[in-house]
């Protein structure tokens, strides 16, 4: 008997190695854990039936392209899309022989935090049924902490690996922009977005990022990380510089109990041997949120000019020719999200405004990235709360678009700046997970997970929600 | 209202969209509240900044002009709402 809950994806992959379970068994297991379990969270779109692989299996978040299985990106204008050739980190997933177990639930085209925007129905957390899993990635997140996968992949562009893996109480790796192929993944915001692993350990998030990481000829904004992959073994922190900076950690809307979680997370990097200094980035913070807003939206609305009713996905007929299909397509297709974000972005490249609204916030971006190279030159990582807050209630947000875009606040601004971003989790409040956000410079990976996993083994969390005990 | 209804009305004539009266009516209230919102970047003086469109500092990169085979015309037409002799089917512009 495979008990999927607390199974690692390291551990599942000794069990192949001894012959003591294969893909097939491995695979069928997680299929009998979403039957039983996944009515209610609603982690999965859809599954695959097949085992196809020798490793461990994996779970895809919807936006990412998979050959021969539906890819709605959560969208109805995608509803019935077959892509007809796999994404880069598919082939890699395939060539490493991990079977896909299926794609999970997401808000629509990666736009939310709470998965609640998917037009097929909200994701619910794991650890709390009437609550939100985070999103975009919810669905990944809530398969991987309730035991509905070993690991999985999701996107993030503004926050939604970390925050979902903050929320569903898992690790989340938003890697440095360029390290993963976005070649075959929906794309959103093409200068934000990118694939992260989703997991029960940091080691398995290594164990993950070392298969999907590299250059692809297949987009041209890739590199080869500048080292390999290293799995974390060090259980101490000595020589590590921890900053802490003051605006991420007393930003306003943290909850008391997020904040005393990430104190005191804080205080054991001291305690394994880490040097901890108090940091500044006066501006990122501030103006991350409004720059995100501008940026993001922007390059949304120029992406999803795409889903026009002709080449693929929804159609419908208008009453006089094209134009009348393209809009009566997009106003049915689209959720209001997505229309959001369409709009904001036109309007803010349109003549009379870009200069004000688009042009500032691109100078806004370069100032964040100075001020995180600025604090890179004292310190090797940067830490704070993942989220301002645990999981909230579902609904709690949905009517309000701004109160919903705060959840990504702490988030953000190192991925304006291109930069990796560890949330590991690190205790609970009110019984709910709380992240612990660890940021680093460009192509630090291996640091992330070094000071990842010692703080993991410190801290001892257990990732099996109380309630699934 | 950071935004009008017109505006609006003009946005989603830009973006193809075609909304019914409640969206307009309740986007142009919110976007007027995200607008006023995303704002706060004209706050700053960064004049002498330079914009960044993207993360990383790379060069042009370059490959060989190699052929190698491409969507077959079937696949490529696979997802297609219309479609006829081989080609995508649309309605007359």
């Amino acid at each position: 008997m495979i008990d999927t809950l607390r199974l690692t994806a390291e551990e599942a992959m000794g069990l192949i190695e001894r012959g003591e379970a294969s893909a097939a068994e491995l695979h069928s297991a997680y299929l009998d854990a979403i039957r039983e379990r996944d009515g209610e969270l609603h982690a999965y779109l859809r599954t695959v039936d097949e085992a196809d692989g020798a490793g461990v299996p994996i779970a895809f978040k919807d936006v990412i392209s998979s050959r021969g299985v539906e890819t709605t990106a959560g969208s109805k204008i995608l509803e019935g899309y077959v892509p007809v050739f796999d994404s880069t980190v598919a082939t890699r997933c395939r060539e490493a022989g991990l079977p896909l177990i299926g794609k999970t639930n997401m808000d629509e085209f990666a736009m939310g935090s709470s998965t609640e925007n998917s037009a097929y129905g909200p994701t619910r957390n794991p650890w709390d049924p009437g609550r939100v899993p985070g999103g975009s990635s919810g669905g990944s997140a809530a398969a991987v902490a309730a035991g509905l996968a070993p690991w999985a992949l999701g996107t993030d562009t503004g926050g939604s690996v970390k925050q979902p893996a903050s929320l569903c109480g898992i690790v989340g790796l938003r890697p440095t922009y360029g390290t993963v192929s976005r070649y075959g993944i929906v794309a959103f915001a093409s200068s934000l977005d990118q694939v992260g692993p989703m997991t029960k350990t940091v080691r398995d998030n290594a164990l993950l990022y070392r298969i999907i990481a590299g250059r692809d000829p297949c987009d041209t904004t890739t590199v080869e990380p500048p080292q390999p992959v290293e799995l974390p073994e060090r259980e101490d922190l000595k020589g590590i510089r921890v900053g802490v900076p003051k605006e991420l950690n007393e930003a306003e809307g943290i909850e008391p109990g997020v904040k005393e979680a990430a104190d005191r997370t804080i205080e054991l990097c001291r305690t394994l041997g880490a040097e901890v200094g108090e940091t500044t980035l006066p501006r990122s913070v501030e103006y991350g949120l409004a720059c995100y807003y501008l940026v993001a939206p922007a390059e949304a609305s120029s992406n999803l000019s795409r889903y026009d009713g002709v080449r693929y996905g929804l159609r419908v007929e208008g009453e006089n020719g094209v134009r009348s299909m393209y809009e009566r397509t997009r106003d049915a297709g689209f959720g209001d999200e997505p229309k959001r974000r369409i709009m904001l972005g036109a309007y803010a490249l349109s003549a009379g405004y870009y200069e004000a609204y688009y042009g500032q916030a691109q100078k806004v971006r370069t100032v964040i990235a100075q001020e995180h190279a600025a604090a890179f030159r004292s310190f090797d990582v940067l830490v704070s709360p993942t989220s301002p807050t645990v999981a909230f209630r579902l609904g709690e947000k949905a009517e309000n678009p701004l109160a919903m875009y705060l959840s990504d606040v702490l988030t953000i601004p190192s991925n304006m700046a291109g930069l990796p971003g560890l949330s590991i989790p690190c205790g609970l409040s009110e019984g709910l997970p709380v992240g612990f956000q660890l940021i680093g410079p460009q192509f630090s990976e291996n640091t992330l997970f070094h000071v990842g996993h010692a703080l993991e083994r410190a801290i001892g969390f257990d990732v099996v929600p109380g309630r699934l005990q | 209202m950071a935004i009008t209804r017109d505006e609006v009305l003009h946005v989603a004539r830009l973006a193809r969209l075609e909304l019914t009266d409640d969206e307009i009516e309740r986007f142009t209230e919110q976007l007027s509240a995200i607008l006023e919102a995303v704002a706060k970047v004209s706050e700053l003086d960064l004049s002498d900044v330079e914009p960044t469109a993207h993360p990383l500092d790379l060069v042009n990169v370059w490959a060989e002009d190699e052929p190698r085979p491409s969507i077959p015309v079937e696949d490529a037409l696979a997802n297609a709402p219309d479609r006829e002799a081989g080609f995508f089917k649309a309605p007359p512009a």
